[in-house]
């Protein structure tokens, strides 16, 4: 199965459409969270986890990627509105592309510098997107962008389909893709180049190898995918606020990257559940104490699973001489 | 050893949720959705108006409830995230399967939730949204607050008209779309009349010093000050104002309404104005009897929002009264029918947009009292 | 001109927090290479401690009163980057890098979300144990009593820190261990007693900060931490992280840099102007304005 993404795509929908009929939309829009949430961690995880860099603006490639594909759904139509979810598939693609342009804009200068200060460069720039989105009349500014076409019913022969089904199914191709994508990539020349990089950057110069470009390369893909998941989010909710992709958004995202371990495909996969998850697994708790204690939860075991599991649940250590394993 | 512990703790967890998810029904209560920040950024408002709807629902299930069941009120959090507010009201609807829901005090997340409360046919009362897309979503969606465009004219004629200022500087809030609609109404208004803005500056909630945006303020001279903010901020600005030697009065709106204006600003808040749904020192026996009675429950002054979430559950409960039946269709045509309705922040009527239609008062800062000045009728 | 020197003025005195706060961030980067996240809200506890301590003791305002509420927080700050540095810390001492970093949001998160728990989400008001009055004016513009004690008092914390560090003996091993913590080690230095003391230090400039704050802008919340925190943080990568002078400068020009965007160019983009400054300085010096780019070993 892991080497066919056609195969995977499938037994995908499948699952898409067992869901259908066995849950409810609540269930079903934090399937789809996870789903958004699984593309943004194994995006950065290209970067973080395979590069070694440190990025804390992924909630504003995220952001450009949404309010694109939204602003794009607001003024062109391609497909009717039955087949309604290929637009969708189109202007993702666009809003990726732009996320990724605005990756090579804020990556080419930034990704000579080392370490930490990528992370401030980021930061900086995921800051400017909110608050350049915060001021634009055009998309909302602060009120939010509302009113966004999504994802729509279907009936054939007098069975409902909810929009879960179109939403799920865009979600499963993309997701499929950003796997792919990532898994040959790392697998190929240019991946083992990766790694090279993130163990140490030193010796790949020294062995002729441009790292700056590498580096370059792989933030560009990671904002494209991260984009990509925004356009997601932006159609299946139809909301957009500029407070959603703040600070705290990216740093969720690095949450996930190290929590599943970086560089593991699987791990972030697993701790984009986890972390979506844990918070409205703990909702019944506050209903039954009445004191919100959800988010103290989540932060101690945060802090747990970090001392206990320190290279997060599938990572493989970051000694040197070991092979990273994708999968 | 350590793998196991973590999956069994995960384990245990998903069988808690899926266990909750399938609670039975409880054929003596009625379960009401409320949405709302209670924690994060916004926390402190969310939870005023969760006071407030607390002490409605109290009040009436004293008394017996609703044609003989209790009322329950399912409260979730949404960390004042528009996401959130997403999805747990998909989980209030689809889940805890209310028959009507209370919330948002932000219309940003008001707007995130309403176009699933109007798909599912939910009745949705919001407090404090006061941004006018918000009930154009759909016919399910109610409010029983003010809407900017009104408040805004409120100010402005206000200023023109009794204080005789011409020259008005704004000082807004350009993370809250509250602050954002107000000066814009505000200003649309003013300009009409024959005013003038002399200075347009912006801070974001959760800014602490001013001093930049009142500096270049007062280079211009201005007559009075618009900051359409919450309290959690204006009070500084006065404080801060008052040090730059700024002396002309602050204008607000109703996000002023708190004991907390006067805690923080203290001597320099006194003498500004503020619009308002009613004054604290109003003798009417109801805002007596609810500032009494969330005194005793609480322990603390009732501020604005709390009055506003008190409210938007004495409507809800009312219309309840009134209903032939407890399905959320016959909830919402007794909601919509509200009609000269006597609430603790005045007497309401709804319109045909579902937006509350009632006076306004200007008050006066005076300490912790609100003066009564004026009143301004739709 | 009187508008340009308030705009100075107030760029300073904020930027003089900034730097407080900074000093904490830079510190501990020294030592562990860690950007301490925890710390903004180990500021805000400190506001907290000297709140409930005035109230506590009923202090009236005067100088006495001052230095006592200044004395729990730093203590109390103290004590609590300790437990946070023993038993967060401390176990991933030998992890990646990134690890310790999520640790650190970690206890970031527990604090604020117990914070809003504990002491309520609502806004509280900060004593004034200082009479905040206008002491003397230069050409229309005030300066006042709050202003030049957060000036006083953090210069004298800045000068005693550089004391610290270059004149003492725990100074020159915190020196050395911001070096090379291994070799450190091998030549005798009790390192993770020298880390503790850099948390201890740290934490209570974080306790001085938030008393100072508290009286400056007298309304203290759980959250309180975020953006000023944020703000410093990237004035002590701006400073060029790890140097404890460049903290002090980066605070400087990071309030003033917004204090000026916010009077000459735009309030509405300030957050946005100020970042876009701060990356344009970075690409021209990486290591910050006074930092020292390190060369990679092969």
């Amino acid at each position: 199965m892991i080497k066919r993404p056609l195969l995977t795509f499938l037994a995908l929908l499948v699952v898409g459409l067992a869901f259908e009929f066995s849950v409810n939309a609540y269930i079903q829009l934090t399937i789809i969270y996870v789903c958004v949430n699984m593309i943004l961690a194994m995006s950065l995880n290209l970067v973080s986890g395979y590069t070694g860099q440190f990025s804390l603006g992924h909630a504003g490639f995220m952001a450009i990627g949404a309010y694109v594909s939204a602003f794009l759904a607001f003024h062109f139509t391609i497909f009717p509105e039955s087949l309604n979810f290929l637009n969708f598939i189109i202007f993702g693609l666009i809003a990726g592309m732009v996320s990724g342009f605005a990756g090579w804009l804020v990556g080419t200068p930034s990704l000579r510098l080392k370490g930490d200060y990528l992370a401030i460069v980021t930061l900086g720039f995921g800051e400017i997107i909110r608050v350049v989105l915060l001021n634009l009349e055009t998309v909302g500014g602060a009120r939010g962008y509302y009113g966004i076409p999504g994802f729509v019913n279907y009936t054939f022969a007098g069975i409902t389909l909810s929009r879960f089904v179109s939403g799920f199914g865009v979600s499963a191709f993309w997701l499929v893709i950003t796997f792919f994508l990532i898994y040959r990539l790392v697998y190929s020349s240019h991946g083992r180049v990766l790694i090279s990089v993130k163990e140490d950057e030193v010796a790949s110069e020294a062995m002729g190898i441009n790292v700056t470009r590498m580096k370059v390369w792989a933030f560009v893909i990671s904002s494209f995918l991260a984009g990509i998941a925004g356009s997601l989010f932006a159609h299946y909710t139809n909301y957009l606020n500029p407070s959603t992709f703040s600070f705290n958004q990216s740093v969720n995202v690095v949450i996930m990257v190290v929590l599943g371990g970086m560089g593991s495909l699987t791990g972030s996969i697993v701790a984009a559940i986890i972390v979506t998850l844990l918070p409205e697994l703990l909702r019944p708790l506050q209903e039954i104490t009445g004191v919100d204690l959800r988010m103290v939860i989540y932060s101690f075991s945060l802090i747990l699973l970090m001392i206990l599991k320190p290279n997060g649940l599938f990572g493989q250590g970051l000694g040197h001489g070991k092979k990273s394993k994708a999968a | 050893m350590m793998d196991n512990l973590i999956r069994f703790v995960l384990v245990t967890m998903l069988s808690l949720a899926f266990l909750t998810g399938c609670q039975k029904e409880n054929a003596n209560e009625i379960l009401i959705g409320q949405f709302g920040s209670l924690t994060g950024n916004e926390a402190t408002f969310g939870i005023s108006t969760d006071k407030g709807i607390q002490l409605a629902i109290e009040e009436i299930n004293k008394v017996g409830g609703i044609k003989g069941k209790i009322l329950k009120v399912i409260t979730l959090d949404d960390q004042g995230k528009a996401e959130e507010a997403a999805q747990v009201v998909t989980r209030l609807i689809t889940q805890n399967k209310v028959v009507a829901l209370l919330g948002e005090v932000a219309s940003s997340r008001s707007l995130a939730a309403a176009p699933i409360a109007q798909q599912n046919q939910i009745p949705m009362i919001t407090p404090s949204s006061t941004n006018p897309k918000v009930t154009e979503i759909g016919d399910y969606i109610f409010r029983v607050c003010f809407i900017d465009p009104f408040q805004g004219t409120v100010m402005a004629k206000f200023a023109i008209e009794n204080l005789a200022a011409k020259k008005i500087a704004v000082l807004r809030d350009v993370k809250s779309d509250y602050s954002v609609g107000l000066a814009n109404f505000f200003t649309e208004t003013l300009v009409k009349m024959g005013g003038e803005i002399v200075a347009d500056v912006s801070y974001q909630g959760g800014d602490v010093d001013f001093k930049a945006q009142l500096t270049e303020i007062k280079g211009k001279n201005p007559d009075a000050i618009f900051v359409p903010g919450y309290y959690t901020e204006v009070g500084l600005i006065a404080r801060q104002a008052r040090q730059l030697d700024i002396t002309v009065p602050l204008l607000g709106g109703d996000g002023w309404d708190s004991s907390k204006l006067s805690e923080i600003g203290q001597d320099s808040i006194n003498g500004s104005y503020f619009s308002n749904h009613y004054t604290n020192e109003s003798q009417e026996p109801m805002v007596q009897d609810f500032i009494n009675k969330f005194k005793a429950k609480f322990n603390e002054t009732p501020d604005g929002l709390a009055a506003m979430g008190y409210d938007a559950a004495k409507v809800l409960i009312a219309a309840m009264q009134n209903a032939a039946n407890l399905t959320p269709k016959s909830i919402r045509d007794e909601i919509a029918k509200t009609k000269d309705f006597q609430m603790v922040t005045g007497k309401i009527s709804l319109d045909e947009q579902r937006n509350a239609v009632k006076s306004a008062v200007v008050v006066k800062v005076d300490g912790p009292n609100f003066k009564y000045v004026t009143t301004v009728n739709p | 001109m009187q508008e340009l020197l308030q705009h100075i003025i107030n760029g300073i005195g904020l930027g003089s927090i900034y730097a407080l706060i900074a000093l904490g961030y830079t510190m501990v980067y020294g030592v562990l290479n860690l950007i301490n996240f925890a710390h903004s809200d180990v500021y805000m506890m400190g506001a907290f401690a000297a709140y409930y301590t005035q109230r506590f003791l009923n202090l009236k305002p005067g100088l006495m009163s001052f230095l006592i509420i200044i004395l729990a927080a730093m203590m109390f700050c103290s004590i609590l980057a300790l437990t946070i540095e023993r038993f967060a810390y401390r176990p991933l001492r030998k992890a990646p890098k990134l690890n310790i970093l999520i640790t650190a949001i970690g206890v970031s998160l527990f604090l604020e979300f117990s914070g809003q728990l504990i002491f309520g989400a609502d806004p509280k008001l900060f004593p004034s144990v200082i009479e905040d009055v206008g002491l003397f004016s230069i050409i229309g513009v005030r300066f006042r009593t709050i202003d030049l004690a957060i000036l006083a008092v953090g210069f004298l914390s800045m000068i005693v820190l550089r004391y610290i560090i270059v004149y003492t003996k725990t100074g020159r091993a915190m020196r050395a261990v911001s070096e090379n913590t291994k070799v450190a080690g091998l030549m005798g230095i009790p390192v993770n007693r020298i880390i503790a003391i850099t948390f201890v230090i740290g934490s209570s400039l974080a306790g001085i900060g938030s008393v100072l704050v508290g009286l400056k802008y007298p309304k203290i919340e759980p959250l309180m931490g975020m953006l000023i925190g944020l703000k410093a943080f990237v004035a002590a990568v701006l400073g060029g992280i790890g140097s404890i002078p460049g903290a002090v400068l980066g605070g400087i020009i990071m309030g003033l840099s917004e204090e000026m965007v916010v009077g000459y160019l735009s309030s509405t983009y300030r957050d946005a102007l100020s970042f876009g400054i701060l990356i344009i300085i970075l690409v021209v010096r990486p290591a910050g304005l006074l930092g020292k780019s390190s060369v990679d070993k092969v």
